[in-house]
């Protein structure tokens, strides 16, 4: 078969490395339609659709970039509102390039890129917060039963939009004063600008969808006054406990966490500090630990916000990275140093209680761990100093304990989150459902979201069986 | 939005608010707090929960102004909101009968004091009650900690009111003259209670204190309030924030306390250049 199309992605516009990395605003600058178009040319609409297995939401791919081809924007739009109700945000941060990229047949041919799939979904999804809002658009009625969901983040929120369309009332119960989780507090604007979001949550609050801010389940309401007043309810409270490696100096003054760090500046605007009241301090040399997207997020933050040096140690080596190559190369891009093979053994005190540097060690990977990674150890006699004003733990997450340590009943698995079917989200409660986070441990957005598709679905039957007794 | 209900001026700089937060008065208990934020702009800062009225849905807040939100917290009154509230947070007291219990209170740490030695009273404890300040009108709520207590000690540093001299002296004399203290709760500025504990230990007795360390989020999520106690970190928005004083590492805690110094600062002149003086004033 000849071929007569580009062997790489249509190239797609960015804020230069030189600015951005002053600024909070976002990086990748997104297709014009013109530009969807040219790309949408290159999927070859394939009958066995591999993509689509790739998506965690089973969105039909070849189904909206086929109405992008054809000048279609409103269909393509149609097509995605029925899969997913976060394409913005998913087109945005999911890790497409293990996901539907991967198996895209153009991929699969010598030499060639996938579709860029990601980006025509938020091409889609941009375009149609772009125009405006259609009044035709009603609300679903809301007679098939009410729906309690805790936490806003990507999880709560697909169960909570799919309920919605489904016909039930759904109140959202969110602790912080924002909705939306970790896509407000812990992804950062360059990357998912908080607009994005607010306008994805207010399209599900077009669909009747309640959302409760300041709402601590566990403690301003118990999950007994819930199962009262809902038919069932859906637990996605997120992986929200920040771990510490718990080495000397931890709790020395310029040490963080990156889900402190993070939500400063994300969730509370520290950024743009003294308009918004909550302070972020200029560090000059900032050394990063973790090798995920939040790291990622946090060192390119720290850049952002002025300082000179940013490190990012990682214990293991680039091939073993596990944040996202596109923000790998950004990092890079902006300027961030990687010191791969290595770990912090001691946060140094200048004697004032304030952080003056880390203390490293080199290591080397040693036998596959039971992640079926190599395990990295220290190599002995190389430690090493780095200087820095500001370190900062991206290690990950473990199961928050303040809704759970208030409802035993419920199963917790040994790594203390909650035991749930992975096909349906049912917990040992009946009624409860749980998914995301909290259910497998930090991961995706679009896992998160998956596992909301599932259990809205096995909310719907439970409820409808329950009330047809 | 949480509407003020009440608003009182109860020593200079200090303020006592009735606020409408339904949820949170239903489910308060003693040695609580809430994190509020007072505008869109604002952020996150922790209160005790002085008090809660659960049929009016009011909760009480008391506060002192000391930086930028608590003075713009100073600037509104009754009928005006503030932006979030969310709680209530933390661990609560331990309140049980005990025996003889010794409260000490100072500065606005005797609103979070307050509560406590009303539920210890109310389960049938002989309560001890010593408050301190620098001058008579700091010691607040002297008339509510009395109807609570079985005795109530005031101390000034300047003698205008009560013994002359700082809580920790009538600690030494209450323990003194043969009173057999069970427990001991000791509130107030990170100074007091440091030497509160030190006190304590010269003279055998438990003691607890509630820490209130810089926090963000108030639910375990960030990691801002972390306290070094018996040698482990432990988070004092969800471990907390009462701990064994006698095992809190105390000169860090006031170091991380003071983290943010040169930035609230920024924040308070900015507020005064744009506000003028405040209220309070």
């Amino acid at each position: 078969m000849a071929v007569t199309f580009s062997k790489w992605k249509t190239p797609i516009k960015e804020q230069d490395p030189e600015v951005r990395r002053s600024n909070f605003k976002e990086v990748c600058l997104g297709y014009s339609v013109e530009e969807g178009i040219k790309e949408s040319e290159r999927c070859l609409q394939c009958k066995t659709k591999p993509c689509v297995k790739g998506c965690p939401v089973a969105i039909d791919i070849p189904a909206f970039i086929k109405c992008i081809k054809e000048g279609d924007m409103a269909g393509a739009a149609e097509v995605l509102d029925k899969y997913t109700n976060l394409p913005a945000v998913c087109g945005r941060v999911c890790p497409q390039e293990t996901q539907c990229e991967e198996l895209c047949t153009v991929g699969k041919m010598h030499g060639f890129e996938p579709v860029a799939i990601g980006k025509l979904e938020r091409l889609v999804a941009d375009w149609k917060y772009a125009q405006e809002k259609k009044d035709t658009e009603k609300t679903p009625a809301q007679t098939k039963g009410k729906v309690a969901v805790v936490g806003s983040g990507p999880s709560g929120l697909t169960v909570a939009g799919d309920l919605a369309k489904m016909g039930y009332e759904v109140t959202i119960f969110e602790a912080l004063h924002a909705a939306g989780g970790v896509l407000i507090y812990g992804i950062p604007e360059f990357r998912l600008p908080k607009s994005i979001v607010k306008m994805e949550i207010e399209a599900m609050q077009d669909l009747g969808v309640k959302i409760e801010c300041n709402a601590v389940v566990g403690k301003n309401i118990t999950m007994q006054e819930i199962m009262e007043e809902f038919d069932a309810c859906y637990i996605a409270v997120g992986a929200g406990a920040p771990h510490f490696q718990g080495i000397p100096g931890t709790t020395l003054n310029g040490v963080y966490s990156a889900s402190e760090y993070l939500t400063r500046i994300n969730l509370m605007h520290g950024y743009e500090f003294p308009e918004f009241d909550t302070p972020t301090k200029k560090f000059n040399k900032v050394v990063v630990i973790g090798g995920g997207n939040v790291a990622m997020d946090a060192a390119r933050s720290a850049k952002r916000l002025g300082a000179e040096e940013v490190t990012i140690v990682y214990r293991r080596s680039l091939k073993e990275l596990p944040a996202r190559i596109e923000e790998y190369h950004h990092a890079v891009e902006e300027g961030i140093i990687f010191k791969w093979l290595t770990n912090p053994t001691e946060y140094v005190n200048n004697g004032q209680g304030e952080l003056c540097g880390v203390k490293c060690i080199q290591m080397e990977l040693g036998e596959p761990d039971a992640s079926g990674r190599r395990r990295p150890v220290p190599i002995e006699g190389s430690e090493f100093f780095i200087e820095a004003d500001c370190a900062i733990e991206a290690i990950g997450q473990g199961s928050n304990k303040v809704l759970l340590s208030t409802f035993p009943e419920l199963k917790l698995n040994k790594w203390g989150y909650i035991e749930a079917d992975p096909k349906t989200g049912a917990t040992s409660v009946p009624g409860v459902y749980a998914g995301g986070d909290i259910v497998t441990g930090a991961a995706t957005v679009i896992l998160a979201m998956g596992a909301g598709k599932d259990a809205a679905a096995a909310i719907d039957k439970y409820i409808t069986e329950k009330k047809s007794k | 939005m949480f509407k003020i209900v009440s608003k009182q001026k109860i020593a200079p700089k200090e303020f006592d608010i009735w606020v409408e937060a339904a949820r949170i008065a239903k489910h308060a208990k003693a040695g609580q707090f809430v994190v509020l934020r007072v505008d869109d702009l604002g952020e996150r800062i922790p209160l005790t929960i002085a008090d809660y009225d659960r049929e009016k849905g009011l909760i009480r807040l008391i506060f002192q102004v000391v930086g930028k939100t608590t003075a713009a917290m100073s600037c509104l009154n009754a009928g005006d909101s503030i932006k979030d509230i969310s709680g209530p947070l933390g661990t609560p007291s331990e309140v049980e009968k005990y025996g003889t219990v010794l409260m000490v209170g100072g500065g606005v740490g005797i609103a979070a004091l307050y509560p406590i030695i009303k539920e210890l009273k109310m389960a049938g404890n002989k309560v001890i009650t010593i408050l301190g300040g620098r001058t008579s009108e700091l010691v607040i709520m002297k008339k509510e900690c009395a109807e609570y207590s079985d005795e109530l000690i005031i101390t000034t540093d300047d003698g205008s009111e009560g013994m002359k001299g700082v809580v920790t002296e009538a600690m030494k004399m209450v323990v003194e003259r043969g009173e057999k203290i069970d427990r001991c709760w000791c509130i107030g500025p990170s100074i007091m209670m440091k030497f509160g504990t030190k006190a304590a230990k010269e003279l055998g007795l438990p003691i607890t204190v509630s820490l209130n360390p810089l926090m963000v989020d108030g639910t375990g999520m960030c990691g801002c309030c972390r306290v070094t106690v018996d040698n482990k970190i432990f988070f004092a928005c969800v471990d907390g924030p009462e701990f064994d004083g006698h095992k809190v590492n105390w000169d860090e805690f006031m170091s991380r306390l003071r983290q943010y110094k040169d930035e609230e600062k920024i924040s308070m002149d900015k507020f005064e250049a744009e506000v003028g003086e405040p209220s309070w004033q």
